[in-house]
C-alpha cells in the first residue's frame, strides 16, 4: 500500500511573516522556516498506517511531496529522517506565487508522475489541515478533486484500515462523525491525531545522504500558464478576520412557551 | 566557542538539544516534584538512536565514543540533569560489558542498551563502601556453573527500572580490591530484588534505589572478565564516564546562566534592570567564563580518550572536579541573581543548584578525584627529577 504526505515549509514563527503591502503576497525571505506543524501530524500518521500495514503482513510505503523553493529540500529531509521512504521536490521559477488551485494542480501532476513510475495508484495521499501561513485548509480538497478521489477532512483518528476501505473519525461542528471511505482517499489531519516522533540519528544521516528527485514544469509536462503566479486566479484584495456571523440563542421556558415563542421568531423574521 | 564539530556531531547535539527543548524541558518540573522516572523520555531517547551514540555499529550503536556522549549529555543535562542522569547510568552500566565483556556478552546486550530497548545500571557502592569502594561486602561464592551472590548495593542509579545491571561482589574478602569481581545480572533473576528508593535533593526524576542479593544464583557466563579484575573493570569505566559527568555540570551551568542572563535584563530595580548594575554584570561574566573553560576542558578529555590515549585517569578526574565546581558555583549565583524569586520552587534555577550538587558526589567524590589528581602530578614530578638527574630532557 502506498501512503503519499504533502508536506509545506512554513516560517517557524507565523506572526514574523509580513504582507507585502503593493503585491498583497507574503514576503517569504530570510525568517527561519520550519516544517507545517500540521503536516507533522500527517507523516507520523503515514507512518502508522505503514506499521499497521506491515503488522497485518502487507508492504507498505511512504512518500512525502513538496511543492518550493529548492531550500525546501531540508522539509522533505525532515520527513526522511522520521521515517519516510522517499521523497520528491516540486521546484521551479514557474511555480513560484501559486495559489491553492496552482499549488494543488501541480501537486496533482508530481502525483500522477510517481503514478506512472510505480505503474500503480497512490492508496492515501494525507495533507495537514491547514497550513500556518497561507491558512486556507483549500490545498488538500482541491488536490482531491484534481486525481479525482474522495476526501475526508480534519480527521482526528484512523479507526480502521483495509485493502480497501478506511475509517475514520472526522471532526463536524460540535462532535465528530465516523465515517467510511472506499480507497483511494486522500486525508486532512487535525493537530492531536498523534504525536509526531523526533527523528532519529540513523533517520538523519540516511535524510542527508538520500537522493531527492527536483521536478519542474518540464518534467511535469505542465504549461508555464496553468502553475505558479500565472496558473493563479486568486487575486488577494483585503486580508482580514472573518466576524462569527452564526449566533445561537437559548430559549428558555416550558415547551409549550417556547414554542410559541419560536413561531413569533419566525414570523417576524419573516 | 567554536569547536569543530564534526557534522555528525552537530547532527547528534542538535538532535539531543531539540528532544531536550521539545520533550524533556516541559516536563522537568513535573518529573522533579513528582520524583516520577522519566519512561516516556527514554523511549524517545531510545527511538532517536541517542542511546547507542558511544557504541560501536558491530553492536547496533553509532560508532562514536566517549565525545559524543558528552555532547548528548551537556544538552540532555540543560532540559533536566535528572533525565540526563538516567540516561547516562545506562552508560555506566554498559560500559564494562564493551571494554570487558566477551563477544557474545557483547553481543547478546550491547544491541538492546544501543536502541533503549533495555536501561543498565552500575551497581558498585555499598552502605559501607562508597569512596572506599575496595571494602564492598557482596559475596559471590562459586558452585558449579554458576556464582551465587549475596549483599546489598545501595543509591544505585536506573536500580529497578534497568533491565541489566553490572554487579561487582568479592570472591574473597580476604585478597581485598584483588578479590573483587564484575558479575552482569538481569533484571529477574531469582534472589535478585530492589528495596526502598530514595527521596533525593536533586535529579528527582531519576531513580535511586537499594539492590538485595539473597543466594541470587547467577550462570558462569556473566562473569565479566575474570575473577579478581572487578576493581579494574570498575577503575577502567569511571575513567571513560567521568566526562559524562563533567558534561552534566556544563549543561546545568549553561542552563543557569542562560536563565540568569535573562533574568538580569528583565528585571528593574532602582530604575534600571539589575544586569546593568557592575555587581551583577561581573557575576555573569565569571559565569560565562567558568562554563566555557569547564566545556573546553572537558572535550579536550573526550576527546583524548577517543583519539586512543592509553591512561588518562588524571585528565578524567580533572575534568569532573573542575565542571562540577563550576557548575555548583554557577548555580549559586543564578540563584543569588534572581534575589528572592530565585528561592522559590516557581523559578527554574533552583532546581539546578539541587541538581548540580550530585555532580560533585557522584562517580567519586571531588575529595576523591583531586586525590587521584594530585598523587599522578606529584609521580610525574618525581620522574622528570629522576630524568634531570639523567640528563635527559622531558616535555
Ligand atoms: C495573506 C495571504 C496572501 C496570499 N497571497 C497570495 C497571492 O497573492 N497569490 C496567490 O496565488 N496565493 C496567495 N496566497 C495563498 C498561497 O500563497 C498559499 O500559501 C498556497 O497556495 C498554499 O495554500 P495554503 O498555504 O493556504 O495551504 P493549505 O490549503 O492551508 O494547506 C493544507 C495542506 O495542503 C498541503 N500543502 C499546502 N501547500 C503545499 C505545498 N506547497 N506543497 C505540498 N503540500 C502543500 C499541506 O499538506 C497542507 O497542510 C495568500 C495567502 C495569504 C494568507
Ligand atoms: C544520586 C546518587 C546516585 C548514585 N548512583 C550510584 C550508582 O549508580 N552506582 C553506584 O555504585 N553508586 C552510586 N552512587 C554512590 C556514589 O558513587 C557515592 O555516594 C560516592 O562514591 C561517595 O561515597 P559515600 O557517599 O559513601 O561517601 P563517603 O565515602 O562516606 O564520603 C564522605 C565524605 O568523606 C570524604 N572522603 C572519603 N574518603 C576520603 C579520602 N580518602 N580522602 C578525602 N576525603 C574522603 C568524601 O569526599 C565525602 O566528602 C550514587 C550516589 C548518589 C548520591
Amino acid at each position: 500500500m502506498h501512503v503519499l504526505v504533502c508536506i509545506k515549509q512554513v516560517p517557524a514563527d507565523p506572526s514574523a511573516v509580513k504582507v507585502d503591502r503593493k503585491t498583497n503576497t507574503l514576503i517569504r525571505e530570510g525568517i527561519p522556516v520550519v516544517v507545517n506543524p500540521f503536516d507533522l501530524f500527517a507523516i507520523e500518521e503515514a507512518l502508522r498506517l505503514r506499521e499497521r500495514m506491515s503488522s497485518s503482513g502487507q508492504k507498505g510505503r511512504v512518500s512525502v511531496i513538496t511543492m518550493g523553493p529548492p531550500q525546501a529540500r531540508s522539509a522533505l529531509e525532515e520527513a526522511i529522517a522520521m521515517g519516510a521512504d522517499d521523497a520528491v521536490l516540486l521546484s521551479d521559477r514557474a511555480f513560484a506565487g501559486a495559489d491553492t488551485l496552482a499549488t494543488a494542480y501541480t501537486l496533482s501532476r508530481g502525483i500522477r508522475r510517481i503514478e506512472d513510475s510505480t505503474g500503480a495508484k497512490v492508496d492515501i495521499v494525507i495533507c495537514g489541515r491547514q497550513s500556518t501561513d497561507g491558512d486556507t485548509a483549500q490545498v488538500g480538497p482541491e488536490l482531491a478533486e484534481m486525481l479525482g478521489i474522495p476526501h475526508l477532512v480534519r480527521v482526528r483518528k484512523v479507526e480502521s484500515l483495509t485493502r480497501e476501505s478506511i475509517r475514520v473519525e472526522r471532526i463536524a461542528d460540535g462532535g465528530y462523525d465516523v465515517i467510511e471511505s472506499c480507497l483511494p482517499v486522500l486525508l486532512t489531519v487535525e493537530k492531536g491525531i498523534n504525536q509526531p516522533r523526533v527523528p532519529s540519528l540513523r533517520g538523519l544521516m540516511r535524510a542527508r545522504k538520500a537522493g531527492i528527485p527536483v521536478w519542474g514544469a518540464q518534467e511535469l509536462g505542465v504549461e508555464a500558464q496553468q502553475v505558479g503566479l500565472a496558473g493563479s486566479p486568486t487575486r488577494v484584495i483585503r486580508v482580514f478576520s472573518p466576524e462569527r456571523q452564526r449566533r445561537a440563542e437559548m430559549l428558555t421556558g416550558s415547551p409549550e412557551a417556547v414554542a410559541r415563542l419560536l413561531v413569533d421568531r419566525l414570523m417576524t423574521a419573516m | 566557542m567554536d569547536y569543530s564539530l564534526t557534522e555528525e556531531q552537530r547532527m547528534i547535539k542538535d538532535l539531543a538539544s531539540r528532544i531536550a527543548r521539545e520533550r524533556i524541558l516541559p516536563e522537568a518540573a513535573r518529573l522533579d516534584e513528582a520524583e516520577e522516572f522519566p519512561w516516556e523520555i527514554m523511549r524517545v531517547l531510545g527511538e532517536s538512536d541517542l542511546f547507542g551514540v558511544w557504541i560501536p555499529e558491530e553492536y547496533g550503536g553509532l560508532g562514536g565514543g566517549v565525545f559524543e556522549q558528552c555532547l548528548v549529555m551537556e544538552e540532555l543535562s540543560r532540559a533536566c540533569a535528572g533525565v540526563a542522569t538516567s540516561y547516562a547510568a545506562s552508560a555506566l552500566g554498559a560500559f564494562p560489558i564493551l571494554l570487558f565483556g566477551t563477544e557474545e556478552q557483547k553481543q547478546k546486550y550491547l544491541p538492546d542498551i544501543a536502541s533503549g530497548k533495555r536501561l543498565a545500571a552500575f551497581a558498585l557502592t555499598e552502605p559501607d563502601a562508597g569512596s572506599d569502594a575496595g571494602n564492598i561486602r557482596t559475596t559471590a561464592v562459586r558452585d558449579g556453573d554458576s556464582y551465587i551472590l549475596n549483599g546489598t548495593k545501595q543509591w544505585i542509579t536506573n536500580g529497578g527500572e534497568a533491565e541489566v545491571y553490572t554487579v561487582f561482589a568479592t570472591v574473597d574478602r580476604d585478597k581485598g580490591v584483588r578479590g573483587i569481581t564484575a558479575f552482569i545480572v538481569e533484571k529477574g533473576t531469582p534472589g535478585f530484588e530492589f528495596g526502598k528508593k530514595e527521596k533525593k535533593l536533586g535529579i528527582r526524576s531519576s531513580s535511586t534505589r537499594e539492590l538485595a542479593f539473597r543466594d541470587c544464583r547467577i550462570p558462569r557466563e556473566n562473569l565479566l572478565d575474570r575473577e579478581g579484575k572487578g576493581f579494574i573493570v570498575a577503575m577502567r569505566t569511571l575513567d571513560r564516564t567521568r566526562p559524562g559527568v563533567a558534561a552534566q555540570a556544563v549543561g546545568i551551568a549553561q542552563a543557569a546562566l542562560d536563565l540568569a542572563a535573562a533574568y538580569a535584563m528583565e528585571r528593574v530595580q532602582f530604575g534600571k534592570p539589575v544586569g546593568e548594575f557592575q555587581a551583577i554584570e561581573h557575576m555573569i561574566a565569571d559565569m560565562a567564563t567558568q562554563i566555557e573553560a569547564a566545556r573546553a576542558l572537558t572535550y579536550s578529555v573526550a576527546r583524548m580518550i577517543d583519539a586512543g590515549a592509553r591512561d588518562f585517569s588524571k585528565e578524567s578526574a580533572m575534568a569532573k572536579v573542575f565542571a562540577s565546581d563550576v557548575a555548583m558555583k554557577v548555580t549559586v549565583d543564578a540563584v543569588q541573581i534572581f534575589g528572592g524569586y530565585g528561592y522559590m520552587r516557581d523559578y527554574p534555577v533552583e532546581k539546578l543548584m539541587r541538581d548540580a550538587k550530585v555532580t560533585q558526589i557522584y562517580e567519586g567524590t571531588n575529595q576523591i578525584q583531586r586525590s587521584i589528581i594530585g598523587p599522578q602530578v606529584l609521580r610525574e614530578a618525581a620522574r622528570r627529577k629522576a630524568g634531570q638527574a639523567k640528563g635527559i630532557t622531558n616535555s
